[in-house]
Order: structure tokens, then sequence, then C-alpha cells
């Protein structure tokens, strides 16, 4: 009770106060594509850039297009030894060049060099990482951290600019499931995930959904170098919870699949006894939970590997506080 | 006059007995790899009256890694030069792999193969579910497309003619007598679509009830149906180094089977320009946009209408 009372004094405290925060002007900002080389959207686009990158130019800001994984881009395949947007962590950056490190790994410290170090001052200021995926999550942003109140006004600037289309926000903060994201090098790391789009495949509306996206954050940017003032704002987000895995045999088979009620429903409300999983027999595994979860990354290609066939979470509201560049 | 007369008649053929479901001959198209798993397991569902249809994984290794293939695309390996091959140490294991196929379904063109060979594939383009056969084997298999075509509720049923007339066949159900390939779409590599997973069982089992009528005797009536005929491909446009510089435009995308008539926009490039088709006949394209062709050059295949005339059919 005591908890519950504190934390919406601090609420209301936070949506009262009329103090502004002032940002550093964020003035190095990079684009990542093929994080997962098959992921096609971002590979080209930052490809284009590279090649003609007046699209992505802002006045007050320098903008790098970067391909990532340059090998399993080439090759078309989400990875060559293991997932490069797990391994930005204290331990593998860390770790001694050898020669059987893991490609990755030592791409990782390639790229905490250029655009890092992580943590530290000299870290780029933003870095949006594209990727794509076989879920029909649409336009998503991932928000790696609840506090971060410039994310939160940029996601909020973004939200309103493709309105009425959504752009939902994925939060992937969690006292246990740690991703250490390629991105998690910047001081603002931002994953912008497009779908669905199959592994390996360019299309042109997913295409168009993630430049649009850049676009806007982009301009986000450049205005709050600016020196423009953005009020408070609340946002709504998923908040992930678990993962999911699918039902396995003693042989760790797959003996069910995400039921048709359950696929391409990503972000729609999931009660208890709605269908999740089909059998091979075609009996239905419902959900038991007692709460209304919004699942997630249903059937991305990628996580069967991960044992993971959709994500739960739950809707919260976000509010920053109100934000402007101290550079001005 | 005389070949009209000549097709009208009473064509007869052997009772098949000897049939093969394949699944997994592309490791990372999932439908076929998931039923052909489930089948071994419980064989039932491929059992009739008349014949035991045997369900095998075509390529295990691409499988186990969820990939397409290892060494060589095998299905494009089916063809004599491979088959005859000699071991060697350096070979895709593919070529490997399609001479034991060989061995144990076929040998290709001889009286021991199989009667049929049935091959479940995937792709990522928007095909609905397609019945693709071979154009010099047309009269059990277009008997059967028509079947599913008339008894088959869940869908509409294009059926594709694959290889050019002149043109050895190289997929992995020419090793038996007869063949026919179900390509159920759109469905991303490495995923399992429930609705389309449950389609592909029922044109299998569809499939098979045709065969065990066949074989029971029924006749089945000369009919007239329409085929999309394979006349060759079309590129992304490229960048001199090769990289692609447009994406196939969002008007086509989607659009296998429908009309595309010459000044309809194909491609749209990075910079925002259409490009535009420039031939000078309507065609169907098909597998647009199909992940596995960007490495073979093909952003989608042209395809022409076609009617084809069929004979009655009757067991010998």
């Amino acid at each position: 009770m005591l908890n519950e009372f504190q934390q919406s004094l601090k609420l209301l405290n936070r949506m009262t106060s009329c103090s502004v925060v002032l940002g550093a002007p964020v003035r190095r900002v990079a684009i990542f594509g093929g994080t997962h080389g098959n992921e096609l959207s971002g590979v080209f686009l930052v490809k284009h850039w590279q090649k003609n990158g007046a699209e992505i130019q802002r006045s007050g800001l320098q903008v790098t297009p970067f391909i990532t994984n340059p090998r399993a881009v080439k090759k078309c395949t989400r990875y060559i030894d293991c997932d490069l947007n797990r391994v930005f962590d204290p331990d593998n950056l860390g770790r001694k060049v050898m020669e059987d490190i893991p490609y990755e790994v030592r791409k990782a410290q390639e790229i905490n060099n250029l655009f890092g170090p992580k943590g530290s001052d000299v870290a780029y200021d933003l870095i949006f990482d594209l990727h794509n995926t076989t879920s029909n999550m649409g336009g998503t942003l991932i928000l790696e951290n609840s506090g971060n109140d410039f994310i939160i006004q940029m996601f909020h600037y973004i939200k309103n600019a493709l309105a009425p289309e959504s752009c939902p926000v994925f939060l992937i903060e969690h006292p246990n499931l740690k991703y250490a994201t390629t991105r998690s090098i910047a001081k603002h790391p931002v994953g912008v995930e497009v779908g669905p789009q199959p592994q390996g495949v360019l299309r042109a509306d997913i295409l168009d959904k993630m430049r649009k996206i850049i676009k806007h954050g982009l301009d986000f940017v450049r205005i709050f170098n600016e020196g423009e003032e953005f009020p408070p704002c609340t946002i709504e987000v998923y908040r992930i919870i678990e993962k999911v895995d699918y039902p396995r045999n003693k042989n760790d088979e797959i003996i069910a699949i995400i039921h048709p009620c359950l696929q391409d429903q990503d972000w729609q409300p999931l009660n208890k006894g709605d269908p999740v999983f089909l059998t091979c027999d075609g009996e239905t595994i419902a959900y038991e939970g007692d709460s209304t979860v919004y699942p997630t990354f249903v059937n991305e290609a990628a996580y069967y590997e991960k044992k993971q066939a959709f994500v739960k979470t739950v809707k919260v509201k976000l509010t920053a506080k109100g934000l402007r560049s101290s550079s001005s | 006059m005389q070949e009209a007369a000549c097709m009208a008649a009473l064509q007869r053929l052997q009772p098949v007995s000897h049939v093969a479901v394949s699944g997994g001959t592309h490791g990372n198209e999932m439908s076929g790899i998931y039923l052909v798993k489930h089948w071994l397991r419980e064989p039932s569902a491929l059992q009739r009256d008349s014949f035991s249809a045997t369900p095998f994984l075509a390529n295990p290794l691409a499988i186990e890694r969820c990939v397409r293939y290892v060494g060589r695309d095998l299905n494009r390996t089916f063809t004599k030069q491979f088959l005859n091959s000699k071991a060697a140490w350096d070979e895709p294991y593919e070529v490997q792999r399609a001479r034991e196929i060989n061995q144990l379904y076929g040998p290709k063109g001889s009286a021991q193969a199989f009667d049929f060979l049935f091959e479940l594939h995937n792709t990522t383009a928007n095909v609905g579910a397609c019945l693709i056969a071979s154009v010099q084997d047309n009269l059990l298999p277009m008997h059967l497309c028509h079947f599913i075509q008339t008894h088959c509720t869940l869908g509409h049923y294009p059926i594709l003619l694959y290889n050019l007339p002149d043109q050895e066949a190289y997929s992995i159900s020419s090793v038996a007598k007869h063949g026919l390939a179900f390509e159920l779409g759109p469905q991303p590599q490495g995923v399992l679509r429930a609705d389309l997973l449950t389609q592909m069982g029922a044109l299998v089992a569809c499939a098979l009830d045709f065969i065990d009528l066949f074989n029971k005797g029924t006749t089945f009536p000369a009919f007239e149906t329409e085929a999309y005929r394979f006349i060759g491909s079309v590129d992304y446009p490229r960048h001199p180094d090769g990289e692609l510089c447009a994406s196939v435009h969002s008007k086509l995308q989607d659009k296998d089977f429908l009309p595309l008539r010459p000044g309809d926009p194909i491609f749209q490039t990075f910079s925002g320009e259409e490009i535009l088709y420039q031939g000078h006949a309507t065609i169907y394209p098909v597998f647009i946009n199909e992940a596995a062709y960007y490495e073979k050059k093909i952003a989608f295949n042209k395809t022409e209408k076609c009617s084809l005339s069929i004979p009655a059919l009757q067991r010998e």
C-alpha cells in the first residue's frame, strides 16, 4: 500500500513538475543496417544511403550509415557464428582477440571502437538499428530504458508524425532478460523493427515504412538541436514480461505450431482460454494465464532456435519530462 | 483434325502402386518438413486401400541447418549430368544425395522407378496453392490437378508448367514415372504457418484419394483446363557492381498469376523512380519476390496462359 502511494506521489510530482530537462545536443548519429544479414530493408536502405546520403543529412548533426555484419549480409544469413545483436556485453567486448573468437564478437569489438566505447562520454549520441521480422509487428520502435526522456520524446514525436498509422513501442527492459544489443553502445539506442517480411526478401511497402520512421526520427533530432522545447508527454508502450516456447516432445522437436487465431495478431489482447498453439493432431492449446497479455514476435523465423514462439507483453504508460537542448 | 480425334480417345495407364511424398527438398521450406516428420511417426494418413505412400525427407543436412541447401540446389540436380556422375570427394552434398534418391525412388527413366512422387514446397511469393507439373508429363498429373481443383475446397489451385518443352526435367519428382509439386505461399523461410500447413495436408490427402480411385478403375472423363506455362524470367535492376538498385514495385508485389500488361510498373528504385514492363504482350508473373531467387537473378518468372485438352483416363 505504502509502495503504491509513494509511486503515485512520484508520478504526480513528475506530472506537475514544471522543470524541463536540459539534454545535451545530439550531434553524432549512426544508422545501422545488416546487424542480421538477412533482414533486407535495413541492408538496402543503408547501402543506398552510403551511395547517396542526402536524404538522411540534417543541419547540425552528422549521420553515418553503417553495415554492421558485412559477412552475414554477403551470405544473406542472420549471422556467421553467433547473433551479433546479443554480444555487446562487457564479457564479449572485453574478450581477448584470438584466432578462435567468433566472427561476430570480433565485429562487436570493432563496432564498439568505432561508435562506442559503450558507456563512455565519447560514444555516439544516437544509434538507430534497423531490423525486420517475419512477425506482423508493423513499424515498431524498441526502447531499452524506460527512464530515457530523450527517446520517449522522440518516440512520441514519431508516433504523432505517423498517425493514424500505428507505431507500437516495445520496451525490452527486464530484470533477467538481457539483450546486449548492437545499438546499446550509443547514449541513446533506438531499435526499429518492421514486419512482416520474410528473411532474404525486400518488400517495397516495408522499406517505405522503415524509411518514414528514420525520416521523422532525424527531423526530431534536428528540431531538438535547434532549441525547441518539448512539453512533458506520455506514451503507451508494451513492456516485455516473458518468452514462450513451442510445445516440444522429449527429442526437443516442436509438436505444435502457432494457432491460426494467434498468427499475425501481434499487439492484440490475448485472454485466458484463447487459442495459442495447434498440435499435429489438430488439438488446440489455449492460453492459461489469468491476466490479459499482448503477444508480439509471434512466429518469428529466427526465434525457433531461441526456443521462442512469441513474447508476452503488458501495456504500460511512460511519461517523459519536458525537454530542451542544453546548448541553446 | 486427326490430332483432335486422337486426343478424345480414352487413354490407359498402369496402376500406381509405388508412391512417395518428399518434404525438405529445400531445408527451410517448413510445411513439407513438418508434415513428413509427422507422417514418419504416424504413417496412417498416407494409407489407402490400393497403396501406401512413403514419406521421406529429401535434404536432411539442409533441414538440420534450416537452409535451402548446403552445397547446391538439390532440386536442380536430378539431371543425367549429375545422376550419372561418379562420386567425387569434393562434390556438393546435394549431388551425392541426388544419386541416393535416384537409387531409392528411381532410377530416373527406368521401369523400376516409383510410379508417383510428390514434392512439397513453400515460397515467399503469394502463389496460393500452386500445382507444378512438368511440360512433358501431363496426362496423369493433369487429371490429378483437375481432381484437386474440383474436390479440394480450401482455395484456388493454379497449374504451372515449369520447364521449357526442350528442357530436361531437373526436379526431384522427375526420378519417378510421374510427379507433381505442391508449392504453397506466401510463407517466410524457416516459418511454419498453420493455415498453409492445413492446406498442404488437405492437398496430399486429396491427391492420394485420386490415385486410389484411379487404381480402383474409375474413369476420369476428358476435360479442358487452363494452365500457366513458364516462358522466362526477369532479373532485378542492378548497379554495375551487381547490387540491386530497385525492389519489386508495390503494385506488382503479391500479384502472382494476375495479368501484367505492357507499361505496368514492375520495379521501384531506391531513389523513387518507377520501372515499367517493356514487353509487347500481357504475361502472368509468378514467384514474384521469392527469397531464394535473388541469387538466381530472378525477380519474377514470366508465364503465359494456355489451354490444355486432356483426354479421358482409366487404368489398364
